[in-house]
C-alpha cells in the first residue's frame, strides 16, 4: 500500500511538470469518481458493519472462510451473480471481510462472478448479443468463476 | 449539486438515518448502536486513507494514456495480435460490464471477430488497470495477479467455446439505435 502511495505521488509530480493542465483535469476525474461514488460505499460499509457486529467472527468464518467449502464458494458465486456493486466498493468491502474471517478463494469467486456474471445485466446483454449468447456467456462464466476460487485456494497452500 | 442530490437520494437518506441512529445510540448508551459506529469508525478510516491517492492514479491515468492510437488497431488485425489489441483497449478502459456492450457492437461493426469480441469483454471484466490499481491496493499484489492470471486463459477459453457455438451466424445488435428510430 505504501508503494502504491509512494508511486502516486511521484508519477503527479511528473504530471506536474510535464502539463499542468492535464493534472488539472486528472485530479477533476479522480474528484468526480471519488464524490460519486462515495454515496453508495458508505451506504454498503454501513451495511456491512452492522452485519458483522451483528454475526461473531466464527459465523462468518463458517459461512465465508478457510473451511465453509463447496457452500461457501456457491454463497459468494449467488452473491456475486446477482448483485451489482461497482469495483471500487467491492475491493474495500471484500478487505473488510476478509479481515473478518473470509478466506481469499471465495473472495476470489465472489470478485470473480461480480465482474464476470451479470443476471441484473443480463437483458441488457440479450439485447446486444442475443438470448443464447448471452446466457451460455454467463454460465460459462459462472464456471470459471468457481475454477479461478478453486485455483487460487491450491496455490495458495503452495506459496 | 441538484443532480447529485437526487442521483444518490436513497443512499444519502440511509447515510442519514445511520448518523442520528448512532446520535441516539450514544446519548441512550445502547450497547449496539455504539459498537456498531466503533466497527464502522475502524473500517471506514482505514478504507478512506487510501482512496484519495487511487483516485488521482485513475485520473492521471485517465488524462494521460492515449488510447486513440489502440482504437486504431481494432478492427483491422485479426487473429491472434487482433486479440492482443482489443485485451489492451479493454484494459485502459474503465466501468462496469455494461459499459462493455457499445463498445463491443462498435468493435463488431469494424469487423471485430466474434472471439476477439469475447476476449475483449473478458479482459475488460477482469483486466481494467485501474480497477486492478484498486484490486492491489485492497486486497494485494499476491491475490491480484493470482486472479488475474488465472481469468486470462479462462475467458480465452470462452471465447473460443462460444465461436464454436456460435460464430457461424454472429450477429449483434444496438438496441441503443433501435430506440432512436
Amino acid at each position: 500500500m505504501k508503494l502504491l502511495l509512494i508511486i502516486t505521488l511521484i508519477l503527479l509530480l511528473f504530471s506536474l511538470i510535464f502539463d499542468r493542465k492535464k493534472t488539472f483535469s486528472a485530479l477533476k476525474i479522480a474528484w468526480n469518481l471519488f464524490i460519486n461514488i462515495l454515496p453508495s460505499f458508505l451506504t454498503i460499509l454501513i451495511l456491512v458493519t452492522i452485519l458483522l457486529t451483528l454475526l461473531p467472527k466464527e459465523v462468518l468464518a463458517g459461512i465465508l472462510g478457510e473451511k465453509s467449502g463447496v457452500f461457501g464458494f456457491v454463497v459468494a458465486a449467488v452473491l456475486g451473480s446477482i448483485s451489482l456493486i461497482p469495483g471500487f466498493v467491492a475491493y474495500p468491502l471484500s478487505s473488510v471481510l476478509l479481515k473478518n474471517g473470509a478466506s481469499y478463494p471465495v473472495i476470489g469467486v465472489f470478485i470473480t462472478t461480480l465482474m464476470m456474471v451479470g443476471i441484473v445485466t443480463l437483458p441488457l446483454e440479450k439485447k446486444f448479443f442475443g438470448l443464447k449468447t448471452a446466457l451460455i456467456r454467463n454460465v460459462l462464466s459462472f464456471i470459471a468463476a468457481i475454477l479461478i476460487g478453486l485455483a487460487i485456494a491450491f496455490i495458495w497452500r503452495i506459496l | 449539486m441538484k443532480d447529485y442530490f437526487t442521483n444518490n437520494r436513497n443512499d444519502l437518506i440511509f447515510i442519514l438515518v445511520f448518523i442520528i441512529f448512532v446520535l441516539i445510540s450514544y446519548i441512550t448508551k445502547f450497547d449496539f448502536g455504539v459498537r456498531v459506529f466503533g466497527n464502522f469508525k475502524v473500517s471506514f478510516l482505514e478504507m478512506i486513507s487510501y482512496m484519495p491517492f487511487i483516485f488521482i492514479l485513475i485520473g492521471l491515468f485517465e488524462a494521460w494514456v492515449p488510447r486513440e492510437i489502440i482504437e486504431r488497431h481494432t478492427g483491422k488485425e485479426s487473429g491472434v495480435i487482433g486479440a492482443v489489441w482489443v485485451i489492451l483497449l479493454a484494459m485502459l478502459q474503465m466501468g462496469p460490464l455494461y459499459f462493455a456492450f457499445p463498445v463491443a457492437y462498435l468493435l463488431w461493426k469494424k469487423g471485430t471477430s466474434m472471439i476477439n469480441i469475447y476476449i475483449y469483454l473478458g479482459a475488460f471484466t477482469t483486466m481494467k488497470i485501474p480497477m486492478l490499481s484498486f484490486e492491489i491496493g485492497y486486497l494485494g499484489l499476491k491475490f491480484s495477479l493470482l486472479r488475474t492470471i488465472l481469468a486470462l486463459p479462462l475467458f480465452i477459453i470462452i471465447s473460443i467455446i462460444i465461436d464454436r457455438i456460435f460464430g457461424r451466424d454472429f450477429k449483434m445488435n444496438n438496441p441503443l439505435n433501435e430506440k432512436r428510430k
